[in-house]
């Protein structure tokens, strides 16, 4: 490894940008990146299925939806504090994602895309009719309150920044040992090749089971978030362009995680940024968003081939670039 | 059962546009396995042109109605035709040999790209085709009161769905776009120019959901610049519903899609009727996971 990588002072950069920008920006813009942190939350859990496992999953805001209505729910007809809500939230998106994709998980890409995103609007329209009473129609609900850790009241921008920036962060030291694991190494091998995974003993459509119920509990959690900063939710936060960002955010990443970081910057901070064209603000961002693509289509920053440190290759001198097949050996990346 | 048949007709009607529609997706999946998610919003774009043509020209007054429909009707499918031309070129193909998902990323940008595009030049508010245009006959079969312009509606789908039938089936470059639907490469070396079979199909799809856009326009008598999102999600779920790639699949998964949603607005409730639609395709995929028409083939071998 050389002494000065440049995507760890990338990440040194960014670290530090994050923990002082509350004291160097205004109360808008700390809004907005309290949103570029709720939408890196998103990406990193649909990161799991779309860029690790190669999913073709669209219809993320679905487990979203659950995870924020559920916390909803809970607080305002049961009275319960916020985050204790958030384990259940996640394990209800995680449930219905079960529910939901055992049927539909071995349907090929296109097929795939296509029912999640018949998912989310199936979500979106139940919720506007008012499912058993409970969801509020177009209304949604609110009166949402507040979180507090240990006493202390979460109401103010700077202490939401925290919370969500903090969460990222955990998530973020959760997603790199999954990713440095044997069921990272799993995942990563469905996408380069099922046929040849599932020949190799790894069962394809368990692990992507996993890798959806796991992806669609943290966008549960995300969820908690959501409904506490905002305190009123209605279906039409949880539509399909929606979905379509997140997914946009993933690709445009390229699958590491640094990379869904600054991608979640570009994508929610790009909008913020072209406010003063007002109305021609979206058809810019329309043209950004294939301008990106065509300038960089395998993504921002993709993820760095695995090395190992076989015998035979430090006997030729050179490592063998990609190698999934390995179980068991030493990674040095 | 009058009620029925009724529905019938008009889910026979949707169906149709949904099924022209359908089909500019269904080619481009066929030759480039792309996902043209700008689709629906070419097709808004055929709405808008075609208001435009017959309102703000006055061709409608020149050529009385019939006549100036009739023309309008060709020149939308020409101009859409020359969008999806300039979309493939500028937006798809420098990504042709990229990953698939990246294509599908800048196809969802176009779509943005085109939808505000409208919004910025006719603005944000929904406009009404003029009335006139609207053939008001009605047509007595079989004890019931048909509207013409849904027997109109079904009589040009229809025609134009065996029209592109035969040039699929019977030219020479139709069996040259079936044949680089099947595999590029081997097409090429067959001598078949696959940029111009690309171009080809870039010009047919978006020309049918243009015209489909002004059929709508005259059917509903109302368009918005939103519309493209909603029929164009319909139409691509009526493209999986008869299996991707296919053509005849595309036509029956359309007719089957629109008569499925009359049906439930009809019989079910209005509220679910989207919701009903995404709900059966989710059933036909889960019991016959490649469409109706669809052929079974391995994906890797």
């Amino acid at each position: 490894m050389k002494p000065f990588d440049i995507r760890q002072l990338l990440s040194a950069g960014l670290a530090l940008l994050l923990l002082i920008l509350p004291f160097i920006c205004n109360a808008y813009w700390l809004d907005v990146c309290v949103s570029i942190g709720l939408y890196a939350l998103l990406a990193l859990s649909l990161n799991v299925i779309l860029g690790q496992a190669g999913i073709f999953h669209m219809g993320h805001a679905a487990f979203f939806a659950v995870g924020a209505y559920t916390t909803a729910i809970l607080n305002t007809s049961f009275q319960w504090p916020i985050l204790w809500t958030m384990p259940l939230a996640g394990a209800a998106a995680a449930f219905f994602a079960m529910i939901v994709a055992r049927p539909i998980i071995h349907l090929r890409g296109d097929y795939l895309l296509i029912v999640t995103i018949g998912i989310v609007e199936i979500v979106r329209i139940a919720l506007l009719n008012d499912v058993g009473g409970l969801t509020g129609g177009s209304n949604g609900i609110f009166g949402i309150s507040r979180p507090t850790i240990f006493g202390f009241r979460i109401a103010k921008g700077t202490q939401f920044y925290y919370l969500v920036w903090g969460m990222v962060g955990v998530s973020l030291l959760l997603f790199h040992s999954l990713w440095h694991s044997r069921f990272g190494r799993a995942l990563n091998y469905i996408k380069e090749d099922d046929i040849a995974a599932e020949g190799c003993g790894i069962h394809v459509s368990h692990y992507k089971l996993i890798a959806f119920v796991l992806g669609a509990f943290w966008a549960g959690m995300a969820g908690t978030v959501y409904a506490a900063k905002m305190t009123t939710i209605a279906p039409e936060s949880f539509n399909f362009l929606e979905s379509v960002i997140i997914f946009a955010v993933v690709i445009l990443s390229g699958g590491s995680h640094l990379g869904v970081l600054i991608s979640a910057f570009l994508f929610i901070g790009l909008p913020e940024l072209l406010r003063e064209f007002s109305n021609a603000r979206m058809l810019i961002f329309g043209f950004a968003m294939m301008a990106m693509m065509i300038w960089r289509p395998q993504g921002i920053l993709p993820p760095r081939h695995r090395r190992y440190n076989t015998a035979v290759s430090l006997a030729k001198g050179t490592p063998p670039t990609v190698d999934f097949a390995s179980t068991s050996k030493e990674e040095t990346t | 059962m009058e009620q029925f048949f009724q529905q019938l007709l008009n889910g026979l009607a949707v169906g149709g546009i949904y099924a022209l529609v359908a089909l500019g997706y269904t080619m481009v999946y066929g030759v480039m396995k792309l996902i043209n998610f700008a689709h629906g919003d070419i097709f808004t774009i055929g709405a808008y042109l075609g208001l435009s043509l017959l309102v703000s020209c006055n061709i409608a007054g020149l050529l009385g109605p019939m006549a100036a429909v009739l023309s309008v009707f060709v020149m939308v499918a020409l101009l859409t035709a020359l969008v999806g031309y300039l979309l493939e070129r500028v937006a798809y193909r420098p990504l042709r040999n990229a990953g698939r998902l990246s294509a599908v990323v800048s196809a969802l940008g176009a779509s943005i790209f085109f939808q505000n595009a409208v919004m910025l030049i006719y603005g944000a508010r929904f406009y009404v085709y003029p009335d006139f245009l609207r053939p008001n006959f009605t047509v007595h079969l079989w004890g019931l009161d048909i509207p013409g312009i849904r027997l109109l509606v079904i009589g040009a789908t229809v025609a134009l769905m065996l029209a592109l039938s035969a040039f699929i089936q019977r030219t020479r470059t139709g069996a040259a776009i079936r044949a680089v639907a099947i595999d590029p490469g081997a097409a090429q070396l067959m001598g078949i120019n696959v940029d111009r079979i690309i171009s080809l199909v870039f010009l047919i799809g978006p020309g049918l959901g243009g015209a489909a856009g002004l059929m709508v326009g005259i059917y509903y008598g109302q368009i918005d610049f939103t519309m493209g999102w909603s029929y164009g999600l319909k139409a691509f779920t009526a493209a999986i519903l008869g299996g991707i790639g296919n053509i005849p699949g595309a036509m029956l998964g359309g007719l089957l899609l629109g008569v499925i949603e009359a049906l439930a607005a009809g019989y079910v409730a209005m509220a679910w009727k989207d919701a009903i639609a995404f709900f059966v395709l989710i059933l036909i995929l889960i019991i016959r996971p490649t469409g109706i028409l669809g052929e079974r083939t391995a994906d890797k071998l």
